[in-house]
């Protein structure tokens, strides 16, 4: 049939370049998380099944650094997700049920241009942004930094859900004597959930793991999860590292996979 | 004001206009209180605009609707007693069946188990009930459609509007639902204004019918009047089908007009006011208003030959070839009588029209 001759499968060398690309994505992390539940106190030598560097993450010397650190981590990325995604959420609903205002299309890129521009400039330009209005830097600066970075990675799955769903859904609210307020909390908003959800902990995720802006907007002494181990493999790189990156990973599959089982109910009811 | 009941809808001199387009052009229509009232026309005529209109999704640039004699301009659509079923249906998807009906009660201020008792009546009404706890996307589009009535009939609005709810169910669904709305309008006693593109459909249910062209009315009347009088070209031409001949107006003697066709053919029909002596203008009959005989009976009959039979099964379609002039369609019903009308390709024949049934027709 026709269709069998557009089959990508059929393609020569399919097989072997999907193979090749999972691999490089994915040896690193599983070199990581096999490694990380080595005995040995060396990275490179395998001495027999341990979990001691996970026992060492929360008990060892480094522990009390790495607990602060990571308390800091989630703070921020609970409150930055949640702020950006009220923003975001309030962003879509202007940009796609706001109907044709003039530069709509300037605004659609003013949104999405910080996914655009490289980290570091933005890291840059947020600290000389401090600086010149005297803010003192430390867990408000990086909070504030997150909560700017985060909306437009919040925004994407939003809007996308929003553009999916009908205006006739509200119209018909209102035509069954819902305020426009009241169409929007009780049909719209529960209608975009699963997308306000995935732009959630797309920007918990961003905002979990970023270290270039977190870096220079932090002050002296304050450290988030990324920062302290950058910090800590300065010294050398130790199996406990290996044990919180293992965990980060766990952590951030987990929120992937509730990203994914949110958009799936939705789709089957 | 006058005693007597104020009309459900009254549309006054309303215009519509996007920009430099003008989608409705100076319409004014009064829609009595209890009647199934049909809004008709091709697609962009205008007719979903004058329902957005009066459901209040839309702005009138000019003029004004009054609902049982009150103007509703300006009002937004949650504070107008007007219900609508959407063309899409239009169900949250997020809510169950019964929740969907209760949705408008519950805006409306009723309790939540008073309007859950209610909108439980209407999907009884419907015949759904067994479907209450169920997702929208769990029904079937006929489903979907009875529930979409239900939800917005349960609030009891003044007036029903029904965007072309008919659109995206099979033939046979919607022949069946055409006769439930009907009944539906009847019990409920609440005024219809439906909007179709579907002529067949219009004459089915509607006690009156507007027939709408790129933003005008064209025709308002009855299913009867709309199909045997037509005003105009384009009414004669939308509504069914029919033959239309041009023809020259030789003169007029107490209301019938003598005229005849390029080919020389005389003919004698019933006059109409704009009909002028000496004028051009064209003369439309219905295929099933004509029958074919083997000789010259009446003075008024064309001679013509057959070209072609279609059985196309409660009729039996016949093309015949005007002498010198144009083809003509005939429609004869498959019966016994209908039978012996019938004659074999190449045969000459006369077209003999019923008595009244050609309508003279001014551009």
């Amino acid at each position: 049939m026709t269709r069998q001759r557009y089959d990508i499968k059929s393609y020569p060398g399919f097989l072997q370049i999907t193979l090749l690309c999972l691999f490089v994505l994915y040896a690193p992390l599983i070199v990581v998380a096999v490694y990380s539940l080595n005995a040995s106190a060396s990275i490179a030598v395998w001495e027999g099944f341990s979990f001691r560097w996970y026992v060492d993450v929360f008990t060892g010397p480094e522990s009390a650094k790495f607990k602060t650190a990571a308390r800091n981590s989630f703070v921020i990325a609970i409150i930055a997700a949640s702020v950006a995604t009220a923003i975001a959420t309030l962003a879509a609903t202007a940009m796609v049920r706001g109907g044709k205002f003039r530069l709509r299309a300037w605004s659609f890129g003013l949104i999405s241009l910080p996914l655009m521009v490289p980290e570091i400039v933005t890291a840059v330009a947020t600290l000389i942004f401090f600086n010149s209005i005297g803010f003192d830097r430390g867990l408000l600066t990086i909070l504030l930094a997150h909560i700017a970075f985060c909306i437009p990675f919040a925004y994407l799955p939003i809007s996308a859900r929003m553009q999916g769903i009908e205006d006739s859904y509200e119209q018909a609210a209102q035509d069954l004597y819902a305020t426009k307020r009241q169409a929007f909390t009780k049909i719209l908003l529960p209608l975009m959930l699963p997308g306000i959800i995935s732009g959630f902990l797309l920007a918990f995720i961003i905002s979990l793991d970023d270290f270039i802006i977190t870096n220079f907007v932090k002050g002296a002494g304050v450290e988030t999860l990324p920062t302290a181990i950058f910090g800590a493999v300065k010294q050398g790189i130790k199996p406990n590292i290996m044990a919180i990156s293992t965990m980060l990973l766990g952590f951030s599959v987990l929120m992937v996979l509730i990203s994914y089982l949110v958009s799936r109910t939705d789709k089957t009811s | 004001m006058s005693l007597e009941q104020p009309n459900a809808i009254e549309v006054r001199d309303a215009v519509k206009r996007y920009g430099d387009f003008t989608a409705l052009k100076t319409i004014s229509l009064s829609i009595k209180d209890n009647e199934f009232f049909t809004l008709l026309g091709p697609s962009g005529c205008g007719k979903t605009t004058l329902l957005r209109m009066i459901a209040g999704f839309e702005d009138v640039s000019e003029g004004a609707i009054f609902l049982y004699g009150e103007e509703i301009e300006g009002l937004p659509p949650h504070k107008r007693p007007v219900n609508t079923v959407f063309q899409n249906y239009a169900l949250f998807p997020h809510k169950t069946v019964l929740d969907n009906v209760a949705f408008g009660l519950q805006m409306r201020g009723n309790s939540k188990s008073d309007s859950r008792k209610r909108a439980g009546e209407m999907l009884e009404l419907v015949q759904l009930s067994q479907f209450a706890g169920r997702k929208p996307a769990q029904l079937s589009g006929g489903q979907q459609q009875r529930v979409a009535l239900a939800r917005a009939l349960a609030p009891q609005p003044k007036v029903l509007l029904l965007d072309e709810p008919l659109s995206a169910l099979d033939l046979k669904l919607r022949k069946a639902m055409q006769l439930e709305l009907k009944h539906l309008q009847r019990e409920t006693g609440i005024t219809f204004i439906f909007v179709t593109h579907d002529q067949e459909e219009a004459l089915t249910m509607s006690d009156r019918i507007a027939v709408m062209s790129s933003g005008e009315l064209q025709q308002l009347g009855d299913a009867r009047d709309i199909y045997e009088r037509p005003r105009n070209m384009f009414v004669a031409d939308f509504i069914g089908e029919t033959n239309l001949l041009d023809v020259s107006v030789d003169r007029i003697e107490s209301g019938q007009a003598i005229c005849h066709l390029g080919g020389g053919h005389a003919l004698t029909c019933p006059s109409v006011e704009e009909v002028a002596a000496g004028s051009k203008v064209h003369l439309s009959v219905r295929p099933e208003r004509l029958f074919l005989t083997a000789t010259q009976d009446d003075g008024n009959a064309l001679k013509a030959t057959v070209r072609e039979n279609i059985f196309v099964g409660t009729d039996i379609t016949t093309l015949v070839d005007l002498a010198d002039g144009p083809e003509i369609i005939i429609r004869t019903s498959n019966s016994e009588r209908g039978n012996q009308r019938i004659f074999d390709p190449g045969t000459p024949v006369y077209v003999n029209m019923e008595h009244g049934a050609a309508r003279l027709l001014v551009d």
